[in-house]
C-alpha cells in the first residue's frame, strides 16, 4: 500500500511529517496544540449538539456495599460520570463531535470511521446533526455468518443514524477495505486516534474534575478509565490536569482476554467482551502507532498511574449490581471500571473519592444477558464461582460475593520496556537515536533517560 | 422464472473481498483458511433476483454490486433467556447490605 500515506494525509486534512523532531521523535504537544482546540473550543462544539455535561451520579449503595466489604475506616466514596447521557448513548460523542466539526468546516463530502463500537454510532450521530454523509466500517461476524450481537446493535443504530454501514467478516484486512472507502469517497477519516478524537476527551476529564470539587470539596483522589485503544485514558488525563486534578491518579481497567486471538476467526465470537479489553489495551499501550493514522494522538504509558486486569465475569455482576442497588441499567464493556472500582475503593480511606469515568447505553444485544446466552451456544461455561477460576473463552465465572472482585495489577515496567522494544525495532538500518529521542522516548514512558538508555543498550546487546 | 424484487427495495448484498488462501500474510491460520467477506445493506438500483449479481444504493449515496442475499433483513440480535447466574446478584448483594439499601 504505496498510497496509504497519502491516502491517510489527504483524508484527515494533518501533515503529521512536520511534526517529526527525530529519527522516533515527534513534537506531541504541537501536533495537538496545533489543532486550534482548547476545553472551551472544544466544549462550544460539543454544546451544539448536546455532547458532554453530563450528570457525576454518587453510587451511595455501591458504596455501602464495598464498606461492608472493607476494614473499619475504608471504602472510599465511588461515583459514576453517567456518559449514556451523551446523544448516542456513550462518551464516544466527545470524540466524534470535533472531527465532524472539522470534516464539515473543510468542506468533506462526508466522514468514515473504522469501528464496530460505540464510536460508529458517535460519528454516524454526529454527521446526521452536521448533514454530512457517513460511512462506518465494521468487523462484524464470522465466517459461519454468526454476529456479535453487540456489535449488531451498533450496525441497528448507525444505520438508524442514516448512515451506510460495511460489515465485514473477521480479520485486519478491514482496513485496507477503509482505505479503498476513504480514497473513493474523499471523506474524513474520522479516526479514533487523531488529534481531534483524543482532544474531545478532553472535557470530560476536565468536567468530571470540575463537578467531583463541587460537590465533594476535592478533586477525584482516583479516576478510573476503561482502557482499549488508549484515547480515553489519554483524553481523561489530560483534561484532569487541565482542570487542575494534578495529584490524581488515573488508573487504566481492562477486561482480561488472555489466550484469545483478536485476528482469529475462531475466538471472534468467544469474547463477550468487543473492547474494552486486553485484546485492544496491551497492544495499543506498548506500541500506539498501530493505528490507522501515521501518529497516534492517543498515547496511554504518558499518563497511567496503575494499569489493571478484571475478568469478564467480574464486569458482568458489577452490571447487574449497578442496575439492583443504584437503578442504572448500563453498559456492560463501560463497566470494566466499575468492576475495578469495587476492589479499588475498598482499599481507599471512606474521606477519599473514586471516580469511573463513565458508562454507556445498553440494550438488545449489548447486554450481559445477551453475552452469555452467545457464550452458552459457543460452548463457554457460565457458572458461579471464584472468578480467579475463569478462563477467557472456555469459562466465565460470575462472583459468588463481592468479596471475590480483585484487579490484577499490570507490570508497567514491562510493559515500558515493551513499548521501547517496539520503538527502536521500527528505527531503519543504520540510523541510531539520538538527544531528542532518548528524552522522547522517555516522555513516551513517563520513565527517565537513563531508564529508556539502559533498555537500549540492552537491545543492542541482543540485536547486535 | 424467479419474480425479481422491485427497484428501490431496502436488501443487502454479499461480496468475496479476499478468498481464502489470499489472506493478508499475519493472520492465524483459522482466518487465512476462509474468505473477507463484506455485507452491505442499501436500496436497489434496478430489479434483481435474489441470489443473483444486483446493484444497490447505500445511505452514504454509492453504488456498490453484489449478490443480493437478503430483503428488507430484519435485526435479529436481542437478549434471549434471562441468565440465572445473574439473577440471584442483586438479592444477594441486598442481603448483604441487611436490607437498609441506601443507608451510609
Amino acid at each position: 500500500m504505496a498510497e496509504r500515506a497519502g491516502i491517510m494525509r489527504a483524508s484527515v486534512g494533518i501533515d503529521y511529517a512536520r511534526y517529526e523532531t527525530g529519527v522516533l521523535a515527534f513534537d506531541y504537544e504541537r501536533m495537538l496544540a496545533d489543532t486550534g482546540y482548547d476545553i472551551a473550543a472544544a466544549q462550544a462544539v460539543q454544546r451544539e449538539t448536546a455532547v458532554g455535561d453530563t450528570p457525576l451520579v454518587e453510587l451511595h449503595n455501591i458504596t455501602a456495599l464495598v464498606r461492608r466489604l472493607a476494614s473499619p475506616g475504608k471504602g472510599a466514596r465511588i461515583f459514576v460520570k453517567d456518559e449514556a447521557a451523551n446523544p448516542s448513548g456513550s462518551f464516544k460523542d466527545r470524540r466524534a463531535s470535533l472531527s465532524v466539526h472539522e470534516a464539515r468546516r473543510r468542506g468533506y463530502p462526508g466522514v468514515a470511521a473504522a469501528t464496530s463500537g460505540n464510536y460508529g454510532a458517535a460519528v454516524a450521530s454526529q454527521a446526521a446533526k452536521a448533514g454530512l454523509r457517513c460511512i462506518v466500517v465494521q468487523e462484524a461476524f464470522d465466517s459461519r455468518g454468526v454476529a456479535q450481537p453487540e456489535i449488531e446493535e451498533k450496525t441497528r443504530a448507525c444505520e438508524a443514524y442514516g448512515a451506510e454501514v460495511i460489515r465485514l467478516s473477521v480479520g485486519p484486512e478491514l482496513f485496507y477495505v477503509f482505505l479503498m472507502v476513504l480514497r473513493e469517497t474523499g471523506y474524513f477519516n474520522a479516526s479514533l486516534y487523531t488529534p481531534y478524537s483524543v482532544l474531545g476527551i478532553e472535557t470530560l476529564g476536565h468536567e468530571l474534575a470540575v463537578q467531583t470539587k463541587e460537590r465533594t470539596g476535592r478533586f477525584p483522589d482516583v479516576v478510573i478509565a476503561t482502557h482499549a485503544g488508549g484515547g480515553n485514558v489519554t483524553g481523561t488525563a489530560r483534561g484532569l490536569r487541565k482542570a487542575g486534578a494534578t495529584d490524581t491518579q488515573v488508573i487504566a481497567a481492562s477486561v482480561d482476554l488472555a489466550g484469545l486471538h483478536m485476528a482469529s476467526d475462531h475466538d471472534f465470537n468467544r469474547k463477550s467482551f468487543t473492547t474494552g479489553h486486553t485484546g485492544f489495551s496491551m497492544p495499543f499501550t506498548t506500541w500506539p502507532d498501530r493505528a490507522d493514522v501515521p501518529r497516534n494522538a492517543a498515547r496511554p504509558l504518558r499518563y497511567l498511574d496503575r494499569f489493571v486486569t478484571v475478568t469478564q465475569g467480574e464486569v458482568f455482576y458489577a452490571t447487574q449490581v449497578l442496575a439492583e442497588l443504584e437503578g442504572l441499567e448500563r453498559g456492560p464493556a463501560g463497566n470494566t471500571s466499575l468492576a475495578a472500582a469495587f476492589a479499588i475503593a475498598r482499599e481507599l480511606d471512606e474521606a477519599q473519592v473514586v471516580v469511573v469515568q463513565e458508562t454507556e447505553y445498553t440494550g438488545a444485544g449489548k447486554h450481559p444477558i445477551a453475552q452469555l446466552n452467545l457464550a452458552r451456544r459457543m460452548g463457554i461455561e457460565v457458572a458461579r464461582g471464584d472468578p480467579r477460576d475463569s478462563r477467557p473463552g472456555e469459562r466465565i465465572l460470575i462472583p459468588t460475593h463481592p468479596a471475590q472482585i480483585r484487579v490484577v495489577d499490570v507490570d508497567l515496567d514491562r510493559v515500558r520496556r515493551s513499548y521501547l522494544r517496539h520503538a527502536l525495532e521500527g528505527l531503519a538500518p543504520g540510523t541510531r537515536p539520538g538527544e531528542a529521542d532518548v528524552r522522547f522516548l522517555a516522555e513516551e514512558t513517563r520513565s527517565s533517560e537513563d531508564f529508556v538508555a539502559e533498555v537500549i543498550h540492552e537491545q543492542a546487546g541482543t540485536t547486535g | 422464472m424467479t419474480e425479481l424484487t422491485p427497484k428501490g427495495t431496502w436488501v443487502e448484498i454479499y461480496r468475496v473481498i479476499l478468498p481464502a488462501g489470499e489472506r493478508a500474510p499475519q493472520v492465524p491460520e483459522d482466518t487465512a483458511g476462509v474468505p473477507l467477506v463484506m455485507r452491505v445493506k442499501g436500496w436497489l438500483a434496478a430489479p434483481a433476483a435474489p441470489g443473483a449479481e444486483a446493484e444497490i444504493v447505500t445511505p452514504a449515496g454509492r453504488r456498490l454490486r453484489g449478490t443480493l442475499v437478503a430483503v428488507n433483513p430484519a435485526y435479529t440480535h436481542g437478549f434471549g433467556p434471562p441468565i440465572p447466574e445473574l439473577s440471584g446478584v442483586g438479592p444477594e448483594v441486598r442481603a448483604i447490605l441487611g436490607g437498609e439499601a441506601g443507608d451510609e
